[in-house]
Parts: structure tokens; sequence; C-alpha cells
């Protein structure tokens, strides 16, 4: 048996908390290799189960694009300077942007900790992709957004399908003596390439057809109505609570809440208009809610962690450059997010 | 159960109807055949049974198309789900799910079925298909007969009244083909469920099927009847419906059985057929203990093969059995992982790809792959610059193959057998003294590939050198000399066609059935003894 995929998202977007909480490299490490860890003993053998890899490699090429950029453009300066490039002449109107110029070992260490902390973020949806596929969680929305997570998953079916077609199209243009580059390179690939995509939406579509996708109960128009204005509403609740949370001025709680109550009911209402059932649905059961909880608890740890424990080194300083220390707390905090292992174990034995 | 009315069809910007005038009707718990050449209409009839046609291809239908009582003009696809179950010509692209379990259980989903009835009836699903080991497995990796078999499945478990399958073993290798049709035989023997079958393959189907329908298409009304005398009349039969019509047995037969209980006097009639020609000499293509090895499969283990000039082997084997890597190693663009090849004495993985096609062209199973262009000339002409041949040499090449293609075509609407026509041409274009095909057949109706077995013989009495990989056992013994088998990479039978695919009933070609022990292979074979004597 196989846990809820809402419950690794879930305790995925709790450990992506906590890396957007710190720019402590030791902490962000230690997010990695506990995300890592998880996502490599726990994964189950299917095609997508190698997403962490490949969002490791992602998150790599993300630290290294964030180091070039700012050994290019600078930014942050200080004291300690390791090497000295040439500097581009810019005219007035650029302020603030230069080309070249100094490099310090400040700017440096704090352009590797803002990219781990990207890094790191890549790291927990990749390890979220591993053990839960998106396109299952996307099976567990209600029905009212059902049309539109079937639009989903076949857009997510095309891209890996265009890779694989476009590369027998490649191999086969190799056929034909020529190997083209450039502007060309892109007609002479593209033109069968999305041929075939548009031939395969097409079977797909008239395969989902007469299989009975998009059979309605036919809802009066008054509940059709009502959905509407509900959702819209609860849209737009949701977007001014969020814009006061973020500072804006404008009360939050009650915004979000009445936001958050309308747009529910806009989904029940128009959960009604889709008649369809769900094949074994996923269930929410102890151990979901396990994983969870130690999702919450290691976040919970940061965020709540003391300056005495902790709260003071989740922001390292970079002027002056120290050598980060462990925040106690937030780290023993993280190992709890291991807990899915134990319990994934378990499951499966039993 | 299915019933069409006076029933045309014609789609937007047409000449010419795509149906005309049927009138069929199809009772319940008959296994119904649709027969005709390319373009004749027959996928036309089959969406049409479920309301795709028009509903969802566009275009035109008058009359009336009665299934199970529901009208289609009235019903949509969708509302005819839980009547018709409908698979397609590519299982593959039908498939809305990622694994089997969820696969057999869409259509349920969408009829709103209880849980407690979609567990029972996957299960027994999983059960009458043979699936049950596979039913946690992602489709994409499942075998071409396995994933055909989940489809039908999937199409099953909505208990609908009529099955609707275009092409259904086109893709399958002999042994997966049985698998499938097996199951369909059960479904209308076992369950009373009333099948409506487009194929080409016929020597597969014809003898499972209650009635014919023959499309003759140009605007004709289709002929329906039982199968041996519709299928005698038309111009695409299985071989064993020739064989009946040359040697005048009547009721034509339409099964190996039949056919065998009628023979006797034509076996006695017939001397042992004359010893196939000794296979010409040279090495023209030479592989030497050849490796593909893919990141934890091995697709081809060392084989090792000599092709002389003048030579027609076919590669023959299951689905996956490395057919196609041999043939994309031998042309040095595919991965080789060991060993050695020669073309002409010359490894052609060394060359560069504009000189490697000069010496050995391929024609890849997607024959569409090599096509971009929007004309029939502009493709032909971009060939003739690509090989540096005067303009004009791959239009002669075309014209040889398939004559006639308008010039100003667009290559998607040419018909599959004009369209690998074409993909030869542009491959023949440089003159390589080899020349690989990889399942040319796949969708050529019997003419077509008695034509392009002409071509190839052609081509191999110029002094080309010809391999071809196929599922097609029928084409085989009309085309090739040298039949290789391959098994998980390795060659487990190399010899002349009669020797090689009269050792096995599945490698078997129907004349070679009904005339055994004599190695009769193909009509033709027959028809010149019983001239000569």
């Amino acid at each position: 048996m196989r846990l809820h995929p809402g419950a690794w998202w879930v305790w995925a977007l709790c450990l992506a908390a906590i890396a957007s909480r710190t720019t402590n490299p030791v902490l962000l490490a230690l997010v990695i290799a506990v995300a890592g860890y998880v996502a490599v003993s726990c994964r189950e053998d299917t095609p997508w189960a190698s997403a962490y890899g490949v969002f490791l490699k992602f998150a790599l090429v993300v630290l290294a694009i964030r180091v070039v950029l700012h050994v290019l453009l600078g930014g942050v300066t200080g004291p300690t300077v390791l090497v000295t490039l040439p500097e581009v002449p810019l005219p007035e109107w650029t302020k603030g942007i230069r080309l070249g110029g100094p490099v310090s070992a400040e700017g440096l260490a704090f352009a590797v900790y803002q990219g781990l902390q990207l890094a790191t973020l890549l790291c927990c949806v990749g390890a979220a992709n591993a053990l839960a596929n998106a396109k299952r969680l996307l099976r567990s929305l209600p029905a009212a957004l059902y049309e539109v997570s079937v639009a989903v998953v076949v857009a997510l079916t095309v891209a890996p399908q265009l890779v694989a077609s476009a590369r027998s199209v490649r191999r086969a243009r190799a056929l034909r003596g020529d190997v083209v580059r450039g502007v060309k390179a892109m007609r002479v690939l593209m033109v069968p390439v999305l041929e075939d995509a548009f031939e395969r939406s097409l079977v797909l579509a008239a395969a989902m057809d007469s299989r009975g996708y998009g059979r309605t109960a036919g809802l009066p128009r008054r509940t059709r109505l009502l959905t509407g204005v509900l959702v819209l509403g609860g849209l737009t609740g949701l977007a001014v609570g969020a814009y006061g949370l973020l500072g804006g001025g404008t009360p939050a709680a009650p915004m979000l809440l009445v936001g958050s109550v309308s747009a529910i009911g806009g989904l029940w209402t128009g959960s009604r208009r889709v008649r369809r059932s769900r094949y074994r649905p996923d269930r929410w059961g102890p151990h979901e809610l396990l994983v969870i909880g130690s999702g919450l608890v290691a976040a919970l740890a940061t965020f709540l962690a003391p300056d005495g424990l902790g709260g003071a080194a989740l922001t390292p300083s970079t002027v002056p450059l120290t050598v980060p220390g462990l925040p106690l707390l937030p780290a023993i905090g993280l190992l709890c997010a291991l807990a899915p292992v134990v319990i994934a174990r378990n499951r499966v034995n039993t | 159960m299915i019933r069409f009315e006076n029933v045309s069809v014609t789609y937007r910007d047409a000449a010419a109807p795509a149906l005309s005038a049927v009138d069929l009707h199809v009772p319940e718990g008959e296994l119904c055949l649709v027969v005709g050449r390319t373009g004749s209409g027959k996928s036309t009839l089959l969406r049409a049974v479920n309301g795709l046609v028009p509903h969802f291809t566009g275009g035109t239908l008058t009359g009336r198309v009665l299934v199970a009582g529901r009208d289609t003009r009235t019903h949509p696809p969708r509302e005819l789900a839980d009547v018709v179950g409908l698979v397609g010509q590519d299982p593959q692209a039908g498939f809305v799910t990622d694994s089997v379990e969820e696969e057999l259980a869409y259509s349920m989903e969408s009829l709103a079925l209880p849980n407690p009835v979609m567990r029972k009836r996957v299960e027994e699903t999983l059960d009458l298909l043979g699936l049950a080991e596979l039913r946690h497995r992602p489709l994409a990796t499942l075998s071409g007969g396995q994933q055909q078999r989940v489809a039908v499945g999937a199409a099953l478990t909505a208990h609908p009244k009529v099955l609707v399958l275009d092409e259904p073993t086109s893709a399958l290798d002999p042994g997966a083909a049985e698998d499938v049709l097996a199951a369909l035989h059960r479904l209308v023997h076992d369950l009373g469920m009333t099948v409506l079958i487009a194929e080409h393959r016929l020597e597969r189907v014809a003898q499972y099927a209650d009635r014919v329908v023959w499309l003759p298409g140009g605007g004709l009304p289709p002929v329906t009847g039982e199968p041996g005398p519709v299928l005698a009349d038309a111009p695409v039969a299985p071989p064993v419906v020739r064989l009946g019509q040359l040697a005048g047995w009547q009721p034509v037969p339409v099964s190996i059985r039949d056919a065998r209980r009628l023979a006797g006097p034509l076996r006695d009639r017939l001397a042992e057929p004359p010893v196939a020609s000794p296979s010409p000499s040279g090495e023209l293509i030479r592989t030497d203990d050849l490796r593909v090895r893919y990141s934890t499969v091995d697709a081809v283990r060392g084989v090792s093969l000599n092709v002389g000039a003048g030579e027609r082997v076919a590669v023959m084997g299951r689905n996956g059995s490395g057919k196609s890597s041999l043939l994309w190693a031998v042309q040095g663009t595919g991965k080789r992982s060991g060993g050695d090849v020669a073309v002409d004495g010359v490894d052609p993985a060394t060359l560069k790809p504009g000189p490697r096609r000069a010496a050995i062209g391929l024609v890849p199973q997607q024959p569409g792959d090599l096509l971009y262009l929007h004309t029939v000339s502009g493709e032909c002409a971009q060939a003739d610059r690509e090989s540096g041949k005067p303009p004009g040499t791959c239009r002669e090449f075309l014209d040889r193959l398939a004559p006639g293609i308008p010039d100003d075509r667009h290559p998607r609407d040419l018909s599959e057998g004009q369209r690998l026509a074409l993909v030869l041409a542009v491959a023949l274009t440089p003159s390589p003294r080899a020349v690989l095909l990889d399942e040319p057949t796949r969708g050529l109706d019997y003419p077509a590939k008695t034509r392009l077995a002409a071509a190839l013989r052609d081509l191999a009495g110029r002094g080309h050198a010809i391999v071809l990989a196929t599922h097609d056992v029928e084409f085989v013994a009309e085309y090739a000399t040298r039949v290789v088998v391959l098994a998980e990479g390795e060659v487990v039978a190399d010899g002349p066609t009669a020797e090689v695919v009269t050792a096995s009933p599945v490698f078997s070609p129907q004349v070679a059935k009904v005339l055994a022990p004599q190695p009769w292979l193909t009509v033709a074979d027959v028809r010149a003894a019983l001239a000569a004597s």
C-alpha cells in the first residue's frame, strides 16, 4: 500500500517552508539530505521515482547560475576581495549595476547561500515528485475541478511524448544525411514533431470522448450561476486576504476566511455538476497524519526557535563573514522529518 | 444490435463521400469483419458506430445509425460509452491514465459506477484477458500485445453491448495477435458480445468472422455476407481464400482446417516445389558479434550475419526481440555497443551521415518522420539535393515504386502505401547498395504489399541487398529468399525461407499450412506450377 499523495506533498511543503525561512547553508544542506534520504528510501517502483535526481541536478545548475551571475554583476560587497575582474564601464543611468569588478568573499558567500536556498526548494519539490506523482495528487482534487485536472494531466503527458518524438525525428533526419543546425533545424524538427503531437492529442481526445469523458448531470441555470458567483467571490476574497497578509494594509484574517468559505461553497455546488465516481480513491489514515505531523514538527521547530536555541543562526551574517553555526532546535526538528522512513516501512510490512 | 440505414458520410472539403449508401444490420452476438482497400472508409464506418463520426470528426452524415436502439444523431460518443466500446489502432495513444488498473477503471469512473462494482469488474477483466500479473505495471512499460489487451479490457469494463476494434493486431507479432484474437473469440462465444473489427491482416481474423462487410469504395454500396464468397470477390482476401479459388473449392474455405479437408486432390496434383535458387555469394553486409545494449537491456547479443548482393532477407521475431535495434546498428545511425559492421568493406558508423546513406539506406518504422516538406515534389527535390544527384532521380524511383502520385500532394495526405513508397524512394535516391526496412507492411493492404514485394524483388535483381524486419508471415513468404529469426537479441534460426517458415507453425504462411508436408509458400507459386503441369 502507498500513502496518500497529499501527505507527501504537505510534508515536502513543510521542508520547503523551512528552506524559505533560513539561509544557513548547514541547515539547508540538512534539508536537502533529509529530503533526498526519504525520497530514495520511500519511493516506489514507478517511472517518476527518479524525479529527485533530476531535480537535484537542476538545483545544482540553478546554484551555479546564481553564483556566476553574482560574480559578473556584483551586488553585496565586502572588504575581503578575492579577485578583481576587469570592469566594463557602463553609462550613468545604469546606476547600481556593474559588470565585472572586485569579487569579495562576503559577496560570494551571500550568493552561495541564496542559491542554495533556491536549490533546496527545488529539491523539496523533487522529493515530492519522486514520492507521489503530481498526476495522482490531481486525481484527489474535488470533482468540480475534474476537467481542469484532466487537462493538466494530459498536458503533463505531452511533454515526455514531445521529447520522445523529437528524438525519433532527429534520428530519422540523420538518415537523410543532413545534420541540420540553427533556425532551419527548428523547422525541420518541429514540423514532424508538432504534427505528431497534434495527431496524438486528437486520438486521445477521441478515445476520452468515446469512454464517457464529459458526461454531465445537466444542472439548472441558477445553480450554475450560484457556483460562478461563489468561486469568483472566493477567489477575490483570497486574493485581497493574501495582499493584506503580505502587509498591504487591509484586514487579512476576515477576508481570507470569507474567501475560503465562499470558494469551498463554490467547489461543493460545482461538484454536483460532474457525475462520476472514483476507483480506489486514496484515503487519509493515521500513517498519512503521522507523515504530515513529522513535517509540521520540523517546520515549527524552525519557525518558533528562540534566539538561544538556534533562531539566531538561521540567517548567518555575510558582512562581516562568519562561520555559520548549526541551529540546534531546527536541526533536531528536521530529524523528525525523517519519520516517514519508519512509517512507510511499517506500512509495507503490515 | 447495430443498424445503418442508408448512411452516407462526407467530410468537409472532400470531393467524394467517404461512405455512401450503407445499409447494414449486425445482429447481437456476431463477430463482423469489415474489409476493403486502404481509404475505402473502414475507419469511418467503425467510428460512425459510436458517434465519433460526425460528432467528433466533423463532416455530414445522412441516414441513420442505431446502436442498441439509440440514435447517434441525438447521442454523442460520451452518451454511448455504456453501450459501445471502441479500441483504436494505436492503443498507447488512447491511454488516459498511467497504470493498468486505473486504465481499466477509467470508463467506469466516467459512468459513475459505484466503487464495489468497479472493483469486481476490474478483477474479472484482469482474469478474462490474462492481465492479472500486470495490474500495477505502468502502461508505458508493457509490450505491444499487452497494451492491446489492456485497451480491449478498458473498453470491456463498462460492459458495452458492442465492441468496435480498428486493426487490433496490425502492430503485433503473430503470437501476441493470437492472444488478442483468442480473447475476442471468447468474448463473442461466452458473453454473446457483438464485435465489429476492421483489419488488413485477414489471414489472422477471417476464420473467426461470422460475417464480412466489404467496402468497395468509390461510391459503391458495401457487400455483406458469408466470409468465403464475399472475400473471394473482394480485392483483399487472405491466401487461403485465393488458394481455394485457384483450386475451385466450393464453398470457398476461410480457415486452414476447412481448406486442408479439401486439399487432398490438389496435393496429389502438385509435385514437390522446385528447390529455391542458391543464395547469391558475396558479402555486401557483414556483421561480426554485433551487440546493442541500452541502460539495463541487452537488445542485440552478438549477431553475426553475412548478406550478399541480390539477397532478400527477412528478420522476424517477437515484439522487442531486437529487430529494430539490429537494423539501426547495422545502418550506423543507431547505437552499437560492440562488434563490427562492414558494408562493402567500410564500417558505416565511421562515415558522415551523407556518405553513410549513400552506402546503406534505412526506412524507419514511422516513415513520416523523414518527411517535413509540404509537397511530394518538394521532398523529391530535397532528396536529390541531399544526395547530389541530378533533379528527377528521386521522382523516377517513386514512379517505379508507386506510379501516379501527384506532385502537389501533401505527404500527410498520401495513403500508407504511397507514403512508404515516397520514403523508400528518398532512401534509394543516393543509390545505396544495401537497403534496410523496418516494419514496412504496417497499414498496407494485400495489393499494396504485392506491389512492394515486386518492387523489392526488382531492386534485389539490380544487385541491391535488402534486409527487412517484419511480423508479416505472408509478406515474408512472398518476398524473402532468406529468413533470420531473432529471440532476445540472438539469432535462433537462419536459412532459406521455405526451410525456416515451414519449420514452425507460428511463422508458417497459410498456403504452407494447407499444403503441408509439401513446402509451398505462396498462391503465385502454386498457380505457376499448375500452369506448367
